[in-house]
C-alpha cells in the first residue's frame, strides 16, 4: 500500500473525509457567528446554546409531536430563530450604542441560562436521536466505510454555507444588510427600516446555529453542554478566519476541520488544541485573520 | 472603553459563573460537606440525585448525632482540581466540616485527598475510580466506596477475555482516570492470556470519536476498550456503531452508569459488559430505596447515588459509635465496622482505605428481554469483594502488603 511519512494513504483519505465532516459543523457555525459579528457587531457567546436549542427542539419534535427529520430540519431553525427574534428585540437591541463588550456578557448570561435550564429539565447524561431511516447504513468507499448520514451532513453544510455567502455577498439584499453596517442612519434616511434587518439578520444567525443543531442530533447524544465545548473552537475559527468574514467563516471551518482530523492521527493528544495554536499563529502573522481586511 | 466598565464586565462574568452557594452552618452542627460536578458530564452519576441521597440518609438517622445537627453543604467542582482543593480548605477553616463526601472526577479528588491529608478530616470518595486514591495517592482520611479501577477491570477485562476477547485496542480518557483505568485493565488482560496491541489518548470531552475509531480498527484488535465515562463513553460507542466498528470489535464498557445505558437506550447498549458496584434491581432492599428514590428524582439511582446514602450512613454510624466527631477515632470505627445495608453485604474498610464488597459483571439486556422501565442489566457474575479489589498492593504507606 502506498504510504505518506508511514501512514497509507487509504488511512489519511479516510481522516480527511471524518475531518471534512467536522469542518462541516465548525464552518455552520462560525458562519452564524461572523453573519451576527459583521453585519451586527455583536460576538454571540450564546451561539453554542442555541446550537444545543436547536437538536433539543429536534429531538423534543420528534418525541413528543411526531415531527420527523427532515420537517426538524425546517421547524427547529424556525422555532429557535423565532427565540432569537425576541433576544434581539428584548434584550439585545438595547445594547447596540454602547461598547460591543455588553452585548458579549448579554449573550454569554443567556448561553448560561438556556444550558441551566436544558439540564435542570432533561439532565446533563443527554438522549439519542435515531438516524433518520432514509440515511441509515453506510457506504464503501473503498478506503473506508462512511456512513450515509455523515455524507449528507457535508452535502448540507456546504449548500447552506455556500447559499449564504451568495446571498449576502451577492444579492441586493446582502447589498442592504452590509450597507446597515456601514452606515445604518444614512440607509435608514433612505427609508429602510433598519432595526427590523437587525432582528432579522440576528434571527437568521440563530437559525444556521439551530440548523447546525438538528444536523449534529443524529450524529452525537443530545446534551446541554453540547454547545459549550464546541462554541470555543467555533469562536478560534472566527477568529482564524477574519472577524466577520463570511468566506473566511466557511473555508477555515472546512480547513481545520481537517487539520484537527490528521493531528487526531499523529498526535491525538494534541487534537483539542491544535486550532489554538493555529489561532496564536495567525494572530501574530496575519492579526485581522486570513480573509479579514485590515 | 474605561478600565472601570471592563472590570465591572469581568465582575459580572464572575458572579454569573459562580456556583450553588454553601448554607452557612452552627457552629455546634455536625457538618458533612459534598464536593461534586453538579453541571458538567458527569452530573447525572451523582450530582443532584446524590445531594438527595445523602439528604434521605440524614433524615433516616434522624437529622442529628450525638444530639448535634447534622447539615450538609454541596458545592459544584466544575471538574477542576483547583476548585475543588480550595472549596474543601476553605469549608475545613471556616465552617467546621467534619466529613467530605467526593463525587466524580479522579483528578479533584486526588487534589481533595491532599487536602484531608492536611486538615485531617476524612474524605469518603464516591464517583472518582482512580485507584491510585488508595495507593500512591493514599492518606489516612480518604474511604473509596464505591468501586476504583481495579475492581473495575477485574470484572469487565477478565470476563471479556474468558469469553474470546483477546487482543484489546483502548480508547482512553486523556487524564488520571483513563490513564489508571486502561493500566489496570491492560495488566488482566495479559494476566488471563490476552494481549494488548495499542491505545489512543483521546483529550476529554472531544466533539467527534470517529477518527480515534477508525485507528483502533485498524489496530486488528478484536475488542475496543473503553477507558472513558459520561458523555465521551456514550459518544464513543454510538460512533462505534455507526461506522459499523462493532460487527469485527466487541466493545466492552470498562466504566459505564446506568444514566448511560438510559440515554443510549437498549437497542444501542445490547449486549455490552460493565461492571458495577451496584444495581437498583438486585433484591428487595436495592428496589425498596430505589422506590424511594425515584420517587423524588424521577430516575433510578446509579451506583453512585445508592453508595452516597450509604456513605453517608455508615459515617454518622461511625460518629455514634465513636461518642464523637474527632477524625481520627471516627476513623478508627469506621475501618472497624461492618457495612451490611441496601448498598453492600459484609462490606468492610480495609487499612488502605477500599471499602471492600461484592462488585457485579453485568451484560446489557436486548430489547426484547428487558420488561419494564429502568429493566437494562442482568447479571453475568457476582465478584466478592477479595476478588473485585485484589489484595492490598504495598503502594499505600499506611497499608503494608
Amino acid at each position: 500500500m502506498t504510504e505518506i511519512f508511514g501512514v497509507p494513504v487509504a488511512v489519511i483519505l479516510g481522516q480527511l473525509m471524518l475531518g471534512l465532516v467536522n469542518g462541516a459543523f465548525y464552518a455552520m457555525l462560525s458562519l452564524g457567528l461572523a453573519v451576527i459579528f459583521g453585519l451586527m457587531g455583536v460576538v454571540n457567546f450564546a451561539h453554542g446554546a442555541f446550537y444545543a436549542l436547536g437538536s433539543f427542539a429536534a429531538l423534543l419534535g420528534l418525541q413528543f409531536l411526531g415531527v420527523n427529520y427532515w420537517m426538524g430540519l425546517v421547524l427547529a431553525p424556525l422555532a429557535v430563530g423565532l427565540l432569537g427574534i425576541a433576544v434581539e428585540r428584548l434584550l439585545l437591541r438595547h445594547l447596540y450604542k454602547i461598547n460591543a463588550l455588553y452585548g458579549l456578557l448579554l449573550t454569554f448570561g443567556v448561553a448560561l441560562i438556556v444550558e441551566g435550564c436544558l439540564q435542570e429539565f432533561f439532565g446533563s447524561s443527554g438522549q439519542s436521536y435515531p438516524v433518520p431511516a432514509q440515511l441509515a447504513g453506510a457506504v464503501n468507499l473503498g478506503f473506508m466505510i462512511l456512513p450515509k448520514y455523515r455524507a449528507w451532513v457535508i452535502v448540507a453544510s456546504i449548500t447552506v454555507c455556500f447559499s449564504t455567502w451568495f446571498l449576502i455577498e451577492r444579492t441586493r439584499l446582502g447589498a442592504t444588510l452590509r450597507a446597515a453596517r456601514e452606515n445604518g442612519p444614512l440607509l435608514q434616511a433612505f427609508g429602510v427600516n433598519v432595526p427590523l434587518l437587525m432582528t432579522l439578520t440576528y434571527g437568521g444567525g440563530i437559525a444556521l446555529a439551530a440548523l447546525a443543531g438538528v444536523l449534529a442530533a443524529p450524529v452525537i447524544l443530545v446534551t446541554p453542554q453540547m454547545g459549550s465545548s464546541l462554541v470555543t473552537v467555533v469562536f478560534a475559527v472566527v477568529v482564524i478566519g477574519g472577524m466577520g468574514s463570511i468566506l473566511g467563516a466557511i473555508v477555515s471551518g472546512l480547513g481545520l476541520g481537517v487539520i484537527e482530523g490528521f493531528t487526531k492521527v499523529i498526535y491525538p493528544e494534541a487534537s483539542n488544541i491544535v486550532v489554538y495554536v493555529i489561532m496564536a499563529l495567525v494572530l501574530i502573522l496575519r492579526p485581522a485573520g486570513l480573509f479579514g481586511k485590515d | 472603553m474605561n478600565i472601570s466598565k471592563t472590570a465591572l464586565g469581568v465582575a459580572m462574568l464572575c458572579a454569573t459563573m459562580a456556583g450553588p452557594q454553601a448554607v452557612l452552618a452552627a457552629d455546634s452542627d455536625v457538618v458533612i460537606g459534598d464536593i461534586d460536578d453538579l453541571s458538567g458530564t458527569y452530573a447525572d452519576v451523582m450530582g443532584a440525585g446524590g445531594q438527595e441521597s445523602i439528604k434521605m440518609a440524614i433524615a433516616d438517622f434522624g437529622g442529628t448525632v450525638l444530639g448535634r445537627k447534622i447539615s450538609l453543604l454541596v458545592t459544584d467542582h466544575q471538574n477542576k482540581p483547583d476548585i475543588g482543593a480550595s472549596k474543601f480548605r476553605e469549608w475545613a477553616d471556616q465552617n467546621g466540616l467534619d466529613m467530605l463526601i467526593g463525587g466524580s472526577n479522579s483528578g479533584v479528588n486526588i487534589a481533595m485527598a491532599k487536602v484531608a491529608a492536611a486538615k485531617k478530616i476524612p474524605l469518603i470518595v464516591i464517583g472518582a475510580a482512580g485507584s491510585s486514591l488508595t495507593n500512591e495517592d493514599c492518606t489516612a482520611y480518604t474511604v473509596h466506596y464505591v468501586y476504583d479501577t481495579t475492581s473495575l477491570a477485574n470484572g469487565t477485562a477478565a470476563t471479556m477475555v474468558k469469553n474470546g476477547g483477546k487482543t484489546w485496542f483502548y480508547l482512553t480518557a486523556d487524564y488520571a482516570f483513563g490513564t489508571q483505568l486502561q493500566n489496570a485493565a491492560s495488566k488482566v488482560v495479559e494476566a488471563n492470556g490476552g494481549k494488548n496491541i495499542g491505545a489512543v489518548r483521546v483529550p476529554l470531552g472531544a466533539s467527534d470519536f470517529s477518527s480515534f475509531l477508525l485507528q483502533a480498527q485498524g489496530s486488528g484488535a478484536n475488542v475496543l476498550g473503553l477507558a472513558n465515562a459520561g458523555g465521551d463513553f456514550s459518544n464513543s460507542l454510538k460512533s462505534a456503531i455507526e461506522f459499523g466498528i462493532t460487527k469485527t470489535m466487541k466493545p466492552a464498557a470498562l466504566l459505564a452508569f446506568i444514566n448511560n445505558i438510559h440515554s443510549l437506550g437498549l437497542e444501542t447498549a445490547q449486549g455490552l459488559y460493565l461492571t458495577t458496584g451496584w444495581y437498583w434491581d438486585l433484591n428487595d432492599k436495592t428496589r425498596a430505596f430505589a422506590k424511594r428514590y425515584f420517587a423524588k428524582m424521577n430516575a433510578e439511582p446509579s451506583m453512585d447515588q445508592a453508595g452516597a446514602y450509604s456513605a453517608t450512613m455508615t459515617y454518622l454510624n461511625a460518629v455514634k459509635a465513636a461518642g464523637t466527631t474527632d477524625s481520627d477515632k471516627v476513623m478508627a470505627e469506621l475501618k472497624k465496622a461492618k457495612i451490611n445495608d441496601m448498598f453492600a453485604t459484609g462490606g468492610y474498610i480495609r487499612a488502605d482505605g477500599v471499602m471492600v464488597h461484592d462488585m457485579y459483571v453485568m451484560q446489557v439486556k436486548t430489547p426484547q428481554e428487558s420488561k419494564y422501565p429502568w429493566d437494562y442489566y442482568k447479571v453475568v457474575k457476582i465478584m466478592n469483594g477479595e476478588e473485585a479489589f485484589g489484595p492490598i498492593t504495598g503502594l499505600c504507606a499506611i497499608a503494608p502488603k
